[in-house]
């Protein structure tokens, strides 16, 4: 899940980056650039996500599980 | 390869001017390493401390080595679209060329190799206390001998995201006149790398409870870290802006002022923020308030009045406590040195507070391309590398050397052999 909001966050860079290429009127270019700031924060939450996921302690129940 | 736009001749007197401000911009490196060692703890001050110093000397040879030759003009640049994208400096290696340069063409160079000794320490504090000192060396060489100098150049060496006014009329493009994002921008989001990557510390989560509270070992080096970095602030503030905004002597003074601003500001938003939160006011985070107060100017302290500069210290000053409280106990990110709600936030609310003040049309979106630059190409490139560098340089230190301290396990010695020092029990 980290990987994943990792990936995303490259996602938006490139979608301001074709923001500043394909739309030549401002209104179009600074909506398409904020998205492309929220579609990172929105990687950026999932990376959090992910970290916390990680940390989280291994129930008791499932660390045993299929080994007996 | 493109051609740098021509640097207009300094008179003796500015050239001086600049010159003695660079020199003592570095009182701002020595006041953020006071500061990362106070809020570490006291059986890894002598490691922490070293490891600033170490991590300095890696930039500079780093940097001079092969930094200087991405970061500089001319570049190259490819074509896309109809436009020039400029996105790395072709100067030759180890500063072969710095000798045939004028000398206010040498100062830029100079700014950057100060900056890269900032930018070192940053993602050192962050990891305090289980970051092995060759694993902090590792990180900042491949900060100051890649990232930094490719980010550098497209933001203050003719690259990309500084002809974003020209190219697509976005104001003046990325204003990174003081280095709020190649520096502290960059510096927070490689802190988060480096925790993610390092881990907690040892107890610091444990399985049942609340996150275990690891207060710093010396407020007085912290509080005398920041009237340090004060100092440093004004000069590297002033210095950017004489070199990269090419403000006028009768307007200099004005930035200092709302360098100062922003700083009290942040403190007094801070004061009032933990006083609310814990009845009293917290040295600590105090400290990093001025900080993020500090961080913030200097991406916007040219652009602003003092109202404004009053205003962006005092949310990048309500924003670090209650950020260093959410990313510790909500979101388990254990950042000893708070840079990531300082460095990488203060850094990113200054920069997005610049375009918004700005008197230019575009340059709050010329801005957002500089933020969403950031965090979705630098961000993950460094965690790519960093990654890489841990699987040859294991940055976590051996859970007995954590017990032991950095200090006795990477030294051999503490900071203070006559003090006893706490161990992970006392903190529970």
């Amino acid at each position: 899940m980290k990987y994943a909001g990792l990936l995303v966050m490259p996602t938006g860079f490139f979608l301001t980056l074709a923001a500043l290429i394909l739309f030549p009127d401002a209104g179009m270019r600074a909506t398409f650039v904020v998205c492309g700031v929220a579609v990172e924060l929105l990687g950026l939450g999932v990376a959090v996500r992910g970290h916390m996921e990680r940390r989280t302690p291994e129930p008791e129940h499932a660390r045993g599980a299929g080994r007996r | 390869m493109t051609t740098p736009a021509p640097v207009p001749p300094f008179s003796d007197a500015l050239f001086a001017l600049t010159l003695g401000l660079l020199l003592l911009a570095p009182l701002a490196i020595a006041g953020v390493a006071l500061l990362n060692t106070g809020l570490g703890r006291s059986r890894s001050a002598a490691q922490s401390l070293l490891g600033c110093v170490t991590n300095i000397g890696v930039a500079a040879i780093a940097f001079a080595v092969v930094g200087a030759s991405f970061a500089g003009a001319p570049g190259h640049a490819v074509r896309i679209a109809g436009k020039s994208w400029d996105w790395i400096g072709l100067t030759p290696l180890l500063l072969m060329h710095f000798n045939t340069l004028r000398p206010e063409a040498q100062l830029p160079v100079l700014f950057e190799f100060l900056g890269v000794g900032m930018l070192a320490i940053i993602p050192w504090g962050s990891g305090a206390d289980r970051l092995r000192l060759p694993a902090g060396c590792a990180i900042t060489a491949v900060l100051a001998g890649g990232v930094f100098p490719v980010f550098a150049h497209w933001t203050l060496g003719g690259g990309w995201l500084e002809r974003l006014g020209t190219d697509f009329g976005l104001g003046a493009g990325l204003l990174d006149w003081a280095g709020a994002a190649s520096v502290h921008a960059l510096g927070g989001l490689s802190a988060l790398a480096v925790v993610w990557i390092a881990g907690s510390r040892r107890g610091k989560f444990p399985r049942e409870g609340l996150a275990t509270a690891m207060p710093g070992h010396n407020a007085v080096y912290i509080l005398f870290g920041c009237m340090l970095a004060m100092v440093g602030w004004l000069a590297w503030n002033v210095a950017g802006a004489i070199l990269w905004l090419r403000v006028p002597p009768g307007g200099l003074a004005m930035i200092a002022i709302n360098t100062v601003l922003c700083a009290a500001a942040a403190l007094v938003a801070t004061f009032t923020v933990t006083r609310t939160r814990f009845a009293k006011p917290d040295a600590s985070m105090c400290a990093n308030g001025w900080l993020a107060g500090l961080v913030s100017s200097s991406a916007c302290a040219a652009m602003v009045n003092p109202a404004e500069a009053i205003l962006v210290g005092a949310i990048a000053g309500i924003a670090a406590p209650l950020l260093v409280e959410l990313l510790e106990l909500a979101l388990s990110i254990d950042d000893p040195s708070g840079a990531i709600s300082v460095h990488a936030v203060g850094g990113l609310w200054g920069l997005f507070a610049a375009g918004l003040f700005a008197p230019r049309p575009g340059q709050v979106v010329g801005q957002l391309v500089g933020i969403a630059t950031l965090l979705g190409f630098v961000f993950p490139l460094v965690y790519l590398l960093f990654t890489i560098v841990n699987r040859v340089i294991p940055f976590r230190v051996e859970a007995d050397g954590e017990r032991l301290g950095m200090d006795l396990h990477e030294l051999g010695g503490g900071a203070y052999p006559e003090f006893v020092i706490h161990r992970d029990e006392s903190y529970r």
